[in-house]
């Protein structure tokens, strides 16, 4: 099992990063190779593939038209949902999702929302009534660690990406008219995560790391250089100091990624 | 549903119920209050009416989770359907699910868990009534609960939230100020290691003041941890009492 060689290099993990070295060469504080490819699924309203080293997402949006919630009787609907596929590694099993894949998913909808990524009160059609609901789904391919900052950036990369059907109202129903405008975006939140090694922290672990690590500890930031979601995960612990050096790396490396990306 | 206020602090600088914000809700804790479990703990935190029930160390179901080296812990956050405004379905919500795994790595990190092999302890939470700040408080009861039932802590959990609302940074936020507010971070810590276990947020805070609202909620963790001292002292010094008198 990977867990068991996983664990008899844990003293050789955790030496390497003492000395502020990892297993494949990486610094610290640096990101595995990030490949991005948008509109890869034409069926999709948007489709984005991320390829983070070996971590391998494939986020598809779809758009229909359904109810809004009552306490947001005008504004559209996002449903971000994750697939923990089950060839994308030994450790996943077909089945309803677990609380991996529940978590995974609300760590993205969070960035996404929180964000205010998505100009909602743009997607209302009739208020209290019809509204346009926007699902997010993240499919895992390949898991090779960090699947939180991979999942996310496909996530909002596909949003991007979105186009949704031209429409009018006329008496109460919806026409669809041709062509298409893109789903109207207001910010593009970047995720960061790090994981805890004793006193050191790394930036994006890879899945060797993660089974050894502490704990992790993501950070969504917006546009403005704000945080804007925050999840701790795993059976470890950050000192307060660590908390506010991972805010200063995520900062950081947010910021790094966001002029790459030219968001 | 309830008008909106316009203002979730008034020109004093006071909050909905009165509180300053650096305040806390009137904290009671509980120990011992089910006679079937093996530990339990009961919180009330403003309007919250939260119970924390432990069972084990006990067999491994399904016994294929059995670990060689250690035992397993198992966290079941659940909110009762009565406890909301409008009636929250018995059948866990995918925020409970997440919720549960949250507090239950919140939780080990406190446990010496290799005491136990081959064995689960479970934490159940049941929300009776919610009112902001439920993981918190439940988290705060789980860990009286733990050491109830005489599992060796390396030092208690204790769980509160900070977070931002208009543009003031506040304690302890209700459901009102959680609902309306900018922003919500929950911290869980271990106070003696100054160690945080449970960290998350939503909403938008500058990095300034997410450092704000991290210490202030530190602050309101250290002050709940002397409560829940002195929760346990309440039933076992008693106990010892009644024992010395026989």
């Amino acid at each position: 099992m990977a867990s068991v060689v996983t664990r008899l290099k844990k003293k050789q993990i955790e030496q390497l990063i003492e000395n502020g070295k990892r297993l494949d060469g990486r610094d610290l504080t640096d990101y595995r190779e990030i490949k991005l490819e948008q509109g890869i699924i034409e069926r999709a309203e948007g489709s984005a593939r991320v390829l983070l080293g070996k971590t391998e997402i494939v986020v598809g949006t779809k758009i229909e038209m359904g109810e809004p919630f009552s306490d947001t009787p005008n504004e559209g609907v996002l449903t971000v949902n994750a697939e923990l596929v089950p060839l994308a590694s030994p450790e996943f099993e077909a089945g309803p999702p677990n609380e991996d894949s529940v978590e995974l998913a609300r760590i993205v909808d969070r960035g996404i929302r929180e964000s205010k990524a998505i100009d909602t009160a743009k997607l209302c059609i009739e208020p209290g009534k019809k509204v346009f609901v926007v699902f997010v789904d993240v499919y895992v391919l390949n898991h090779d660690g960090n699947l939180i900052d991979a999942s996310a950036l496909a996530a909002v990369a596909a949003l991007m990406n979105t186009k949704m059907s031209n429409y009018e109202v006329e008496d109460g129903e919806v026409k669809v008219k041709s062509g298409y405008v893109p789903l109207p975006l207001k910010d593009h939140p970047i995720t960061v995560t790090c994981a805890k090694f004793g006193d050191k922290i790394v930036v994006d672990p890879s899945l060797e790391e993660e089974l050894v690590m502490d704990a992790r500890l993501t950070m969504a930031i917006d546009d403005d250089g704000d945080i804007c979601a925050i999840q701790k995960g795993g059976a470890g612990y950050f000192t307060p100091d660590q908390v506010f050096e991972v805010a200063k790396i995520a900062k950081d490396k947010a910021k790094e990624r966001r002029k790459k990306l030219d968001w | 549903m309830n008008e909106k206020p316009e203002k979730l602090i008034d020109k004093k600088g006071l909050r909905l119920d009165g509180r300053k914000p650096d305040e806390l809700r009137p904290v009671k804790l509980e120990v011992g209050v089910i006679p079937n479990a093996d530990g339990s703990a009961y919180v009330e935190q403003g309007k919250n009416k939260i119970l924390a029930g432990v069972y084990g160390p006990r067999e491994v179901h399904p016994k294929h989770l059995a670990l060689q080296d250690r035992t397993v812990l198992k966290c079941r956050y659940h909110m009762a359907p009565f406890s909301v405004q409008e009636r929250k379905s018995p059948a866990p919500s995918r925020r409970e699910v997440e919720l549960s795994k949250v507090i239950r790595e919140s939780l080990e990190p406190a446990i010496f868990m290799e005491y136990y092999p081959r064995t689960m302890i479970d934490v159940f939470i049941e929300v009776l009534q919610a009112d902001g700040g439920t993981r918190c408080a439940g988290i705060t009861a789980a860990a009286l609960a733990l050491a109830d039932a005489g599992i060796p802590m390396r030092d208690l959990v204790v769980a509160c939230a900070a977070g931002k609302v208009d543009d003031t940074i506040v304690l302890d936020l209700m459901d009102e100020e959680d609902k309306l507010g900018t922003a919500d971070v929950p911290v869980a810590m271990m106070p003696n290691l100054n160690a945080i276990s449970l960290l998350q947020m939503d909403g938008k805070l500058t990095h300034e003041e997410f450092e704000k609202a991290v210490n202030l909620a530190v602050e309101g963790c250290k002050k709940i941890y002397a409560v829940q001292k002195e929760a346990l002292k309440a039933k076992y010094v008693g106990i010892k009492e009644e024992e010395a008198e026989e």
